[in-house]
């Protein structure tokens, strides 16, 4: 594990000496264009410019799936991607989950089953559990607790997260 | 992250003339494990060359007798290939356990033996399958490409474009993994190939390595019993908070047994 003392500090948006690179991504419908630093992750553009702070910083190493986003459909961890990366990539957030005011069933299925105590990994475990369902390979509760392995709960809240997929699954 | 340049290579010939003319450029593919050491600091590259839109590293095509695999092709494509799961479903097995689906979505089969991070799982097949890489500028055989720790026979101005995998008549993977990260802590790949067995453990030691003592029994008589009294030194092998040498020594042996089961 990383200690907070070496942690690196978010790259500034633009003006990197080195060069900053044009792009454009659709986040949740929107489309934005950006002018950026190649160093931003896909995290911290999310969370520092464009104020979608519902994503997630854990461990910022890959390691605690906190970050999890739906890039083109996939679950990605955001803060091991380069936003440089993906230009033109269709990006899903948790913002971009409810549709008119009404949550995803994902959503409501983790309020009925209380799949959370703090809440900081709820949206990472919530990106993931689309991206598992989109997959559409686990099945069984075994199956969708190793699917979900990335997803770390501190909290331990992980018998109401896999009661609140099967829901959303419509398993019994 | 120390400043550096961003540029997408548009071939594999644009990727090898930046990095050909500038020796502090380096590769990213899936940047699973790139993005980690520059945010940490441990390299400072000039720039980023990022292979992810050339289309000749990505896909999976059977040749002949073997299957072969672009560099750039995800975890995931490897384990939901049908080609692969036909002709070598242990490798397919393999792609399917590596670290969890985000990693599998991002993380390439070139970035991880171009990497060789000593409890990888993909050096294991890659030896024991006897498998070729082929690079821009020639093909590396299994024995002589994985040196040492985070070492290989690539030269810094080399680019793996694919690995090709002979079909072999048995093969089956079996890992004990580290439960956090799923990196193995012992991981051991048994495959029969024209008559020819080859062991490959990874994990254990610096470097993933061959198991000759195995490969000889199994050649005698394809059964885990043929296995029963062999036993590897812990002499050299990894220790650290996850397994001691003795542990993993031990491991190697009980993985290799489960593997040949798996294979049956
Ligand atoms: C949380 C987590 C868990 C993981 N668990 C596992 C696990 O259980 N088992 C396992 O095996 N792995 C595991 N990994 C590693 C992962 O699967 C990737 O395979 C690995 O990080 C490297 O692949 P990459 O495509 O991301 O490469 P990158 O990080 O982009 O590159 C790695 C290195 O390879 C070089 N490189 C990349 N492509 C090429 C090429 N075509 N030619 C030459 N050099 C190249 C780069 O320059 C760099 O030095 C895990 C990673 C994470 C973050
Ligand atoms: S913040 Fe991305 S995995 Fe922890
Ligand atoms: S609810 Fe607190 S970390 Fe999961």
């Amino acid at each position: 594990m990383i200690s907070s003392d070496d942690s690196d500090p978010p790259a500034p948006a633009s003006g990197g000496s080195a060069g900053s690179v044009s792009l454009a991504v659709m986040v949740n419908g929107t489309r934005y264009p950006l002018t950026l630093d190649p160093r931003c992750t896909l995290l911290d553009v999310l969370r520092e410019q464009l104020d979608l702070t519902g994503t997630k910083k854990g461990c910022d190493h890959g390691q605690c799936g906190a970050c999890t986003i739906l890039v083109d459909g996939r679950r990605v961890l955001a803060c091991l991607t380069l936003a440089v990366m993906k230009d033109g990539a269709n990006i899903t957030t948790i913002e971009g989950l409810a549709k008119d005011g009404v949550l995803h069933p994902l959503q409501q299925a983790f309020i009925e089953h209380d799949a959370f105590q703090c809440g900081y990994c709820t949206p990472g475990q919530i990106c993931s559990a689309v991206g598992l369902i989109a997959e559409g390979r686990a099945q069984t509760a075994d199956e969708i607790r190793e699917s979900m392995s990335g997803n770390i709960c501190r909290c331990g809240a992980y018998p109401n997260i896999v009661a609140a997929i099967q829901q959303a699954m419509g398993l019994p | 992250m120390y400043d550096f340049k961003y540029q997408k290579a548009a071939s594999v010939a644009d990727a090898a003339k930046v990095i050909g003319a500038d020796g502090e450029a380096k590769l990213v593919a899936g940047g699973m494990t790139l993005i980690p050491t520059l945010k940490q600091r441990l390299a400072k590259p000039s720039a980023l060359i990022d292979l992810g839109g050339i289309a000749e590293l990505k896909g999976i095509r059977r040749e002949g007798n073997a299957i072969v695999i672009g560099a750039m092709t995800k975890h995931v494509d490897v384990a939901n290939s049908p080609e692969v799961k036909s002709a070598i479903p242990a490798l397919a097995e393999l792609a399917s356990h590596i670290g969890d689906p985000a990693v599998r979505n991002r993380g390439t089969i070139g970035g991880s033996i171009a990497n060789n991070d000593p409890a990888a799982d993909y050096p294991s097949a890659v030896v024991a399958l006897n498998a070729t890489v082929i690079t821009n500028k020639r093909k590396i055989a299994a024995d002589d490409f994985f040196k040492a720790l985070f070492e290989t026979a690539l030269g810094s101005d080399e680019i793996v474009t694919a690995v090709s995998f002979p079909i072999p008549e048995k093969a089956a993977y079996m890992k004990f993994p580290n439960p956090a990260s799923r990196y193995a802590i012992v991981g051991t790949f048994v495959a029969k190939t024209g008559g020819n067995v080859r062991v490959g453990v990874t994990g254990a030691g610096p470097c993933v390595f061959r198991w000759k003592e195995a490969e000889a029994a199994l050649g005698k008589s394809w059964n885990g019993d043929a296995l029963k009294n062999l036993s590897v030194k812990a002499d050299g092998l990894n220790s650290d908070i996850h397994a001691s040498s003795e542990y993993r020594a031990h491991l190697i042996g009980v993985m290799a047994r489960r593997a040949v089961a798996k294979a049956g």
